[in-house]
């Protein structure tokens, strides 16, 4: 690094220009991860908080399986009976609206992602406030989203179309999403009677369904005869994600940005180092001609890359972390590590491999040259 | 830094007494049609603290002795020794580590590097070779005085003169204690007065630190500092 720190300080206008353009990428980078990650909370947060490995859906439904796939009370049975199945439950999933009937907010109107499961099942939630789900009471655990609209425990929801009353009796205070909808927890009947929109007893028919059975399966299990018995198909709990509406075009959108945004950083990058580099010809001929191997100039052009990279990066990060720490609660928007530090991460990686392209032409500089164009 | 241990092997085998001998060298440019010959069986035997001085116009083959006699460029045929060790016979590696240690180039152009001062383009060689330590930069200061640079020796070049430049170059390439010092158009920015300074320090230190010096140039007024002066005309020299 003799000479890159004394380049990049003789040099520093020239640099400086260039790392603004990679911190703001930079920049750019943290504000889309932190936005990724947050449609990734709306969207399927509630999903991934679920206690199970595998969702086996109905065979007919092939996109979105929560709005379109039906089970039987057989298929979770025969699933609970097969080998390697550690447990096998009914799972209900409806969007639903409600009114606020009664408590402070009475006469709001409220969307609800309504998660229905057997009030004894791992699935149920264990609420901080309040109490869970008890069989045949049409109580309901609610989520923070749905609290941060002011509905509290102790009010009462009227559901629209099947006119269910809904009693809040717990709270769990974290953000559960489906479909950018907060959660609420119903044992499987009032699930039922919202799915279908039914006042009144439920028909025969519809009390033993549910949408999908929730599967903890073990690592290896052979789920092929299960499918073919039940009609189901068992996905795995990361790929029933892309059954959640609009989730799978969300994250690729926000892929396909980020995918354009190192592509277009590791150009720039690689268009100012080979501009650089055509410049330096003299001085690299010299250097040469002095006695300086290729791979001592190369390791000194590189180690300059790394450290103008590094440095941009890392400035544009922090000022992305703070500007997006402004931004949660205001958008869908949630800082996470793993995500910043990958974005961060391939910023430098492939603004290094841009750069390696092109300080290359070091190898091809002549020494000769330095002698003077007259020979 | 690693170095092969052949480097050091051609390091021990150095002995200064060889200074620079060239044997019958003949350097072709180009083939067929478009060839040119630019060194044509030129002999030259440079003692230790000897100052040689090679005239002649442009395109006169000047540069392609230097060239060939400072191991940028193999000879087409004949052979070059530098102190002993025969440059002709070593891989591009050995030559690239010859010239750091044992050859000191004083060019025309590009002659610093536009960051460094003019202490770091001294210390430059030294750190190339892993070798920067308190020896060297006494000795970089010691030279930076020698060449009466002392005032300016935190300056960058375009803060200094041409024969300022010229002089910081020349100390730098003394600082490797080369056997061979090799200098390019020392003169061609300077106007005449600063010309017959610059020349005179080279022959000062050629005596004084006993290098085999190579200057060419084109400028016959400066001749008179060489101890010989030889002409080169289409590739011969007399």
């Amino acid at each position: 690094m003799f000479l890159a720190l004394r380049d990049l300080r003789f040099a520093r206008g020239r640099f400086a220009l260039m790392g603004a353009v990679v911190a703001l990428i930079a920049v750019l980078g943290v504000l889309l991860s932190g936005l990724a990650s947050g449609l990734a909370d709306a969207g399927i947060s509630g999903l991934r908080a679920l206690p199970v490995t595998h969702m086996a859906f109905d065979e007919k439904a092939t996109s979105e399986q929560f709005s379109r796939s039906t089970v039987e009370q057989e298929d979770w049975q025969t699933w609970s009976k097969t080998p390697g199945v550690e447990r096998a439950e009914p799972f209900g999933n409806t969007l639903a609206n409600a009114q606020v009937t009664q408590g402070a907010m009475k006469g709001e109107q409220v969307n609800l992602a309504v998660f229905g499961m057997a009030p004894d099942s791992p699935l149920a939630p264990s609420p901080g406030k309040g109490e869970g789900l008890k069989e045949g009471s049409a109580g309901i655990v609610i989520t923070r989203e749905i609290a941060d609209l002011g509905v509290e425990i102790g009010d009462v929801l009227t559901a629209d179309k099947s006119e269910v009353r809904l009693k809040v009796v717990g709270l769990v205070d974290e953000t559960v999403s489906y479909g950018h909808i907060g959660v609420v927890y119903a044992d499987l009947d009032t699930w039922r009677h919202l799915h279908y929109g039914l006042p009144g007893d439920l028909p025969e028919a519809a009390s033993r369904q549910a949408t999908a059975v929730a599967l903890t399966l073990k690592p290896g299990t052979d789920v092929a005869a299960a499918e073919k018995a039940t009609g189901t198909l068992a996905e795995t709990k990361e790929a029933t994600f892309d059954a959640s509406p609009g989730y799978e075009a969300e994250s690729s959108t926000m892929a396909l940005i980020k995918g354009f945004l190192y592509v277009i950083s590791a150009l720039v990058v690689g268009a100012f180092f080979t501009v650089w580099t055509v410049q330096r010809k003299p001085e690299i001929a010299l250097l040469k001609a002095l006695g300086a191997r290729t791979g001592y100039i190369l390791r000194d052009a590189l180690a300059q890359v790394v450290a103008v990279l590094v440095g941009a990066t890392a400035l544009g990060t922090a000022v992305g972390l703070a500007l997006g720490s402004a931004m949660i609660g205001k958008a869908p928007f949630s800082l996470s590590a793993p995500a910043i530090a990958t974005s961060s991460g391939l910023l430098v990686v492939l603004g290094t491999v841009g750069a390696v392209v092109a300080v290359r032409r070091i190898t091809a500089v002549d020494p000769l040259t330095a002698l003077g164009a007259t020979r | 830094m690693t170095t092969p241990a052949t480097d050091h092997q051609a390091a021990a085998d150095t002995d200064r007494s060889g200074g620079l001998r060239l044997d019958d060298v003949t350097l072709t440019l180009g083939d067929g049609d478009t060839a040119v010959t630019a060194l044509d069986h030129v002999g030259l035997t440079v003692a230790p603290g000897e100052f040689v001085a090679v005239v002649g116009p442009s395109g006169s083959g000047k540069s392609s002795l230097l060239a060939v006699a400072g191991g940028l460029q193999r000879p087409t045929s004949g052979t070059v020794h530098i102190a002993g060790t025969e440059l002709t016979a070593l891989s591009d590696k050995e030559r690239t580590a010859a010239r750091l240690r044992h050859i000191g180039f004083v060019f025309q152009q590009s002659n610093l590097l536009a960051s460094l001062t003019v202490r770091e383009q001294l210390l430059l060689p030294l750190h190339i070779d892993g070798r920067l330590d308190t020896t060297a930069r006494a000795r970089a200061d010691e030279l930076i005085e020698a060449v009466g640079l002392t005032h300016r020796a935190g300056s960058r070049p375009h803060q200094l003169s041409g024969g300022e430049r010229q002089r910081a170059g020349l100390a730098r390439a003394l600082m490797t204690s080369p056997a061979v010092l090799l200098v390019d158009e020392p003169t061609s920015a300077l106007d005449r007065v600063r010309s017959a300074e610059a020349v005179r320090l080279i022959a000062e230190q050629t005596h004084e630190r006993g290098t085999a010096t190579v200057m060419v140039t084109h400028d016959t007024a400066i001749m008179d500092a060489a101890d010989r002066v030889y002409e080169m005309v289409d590739g011969r020299l007399s």
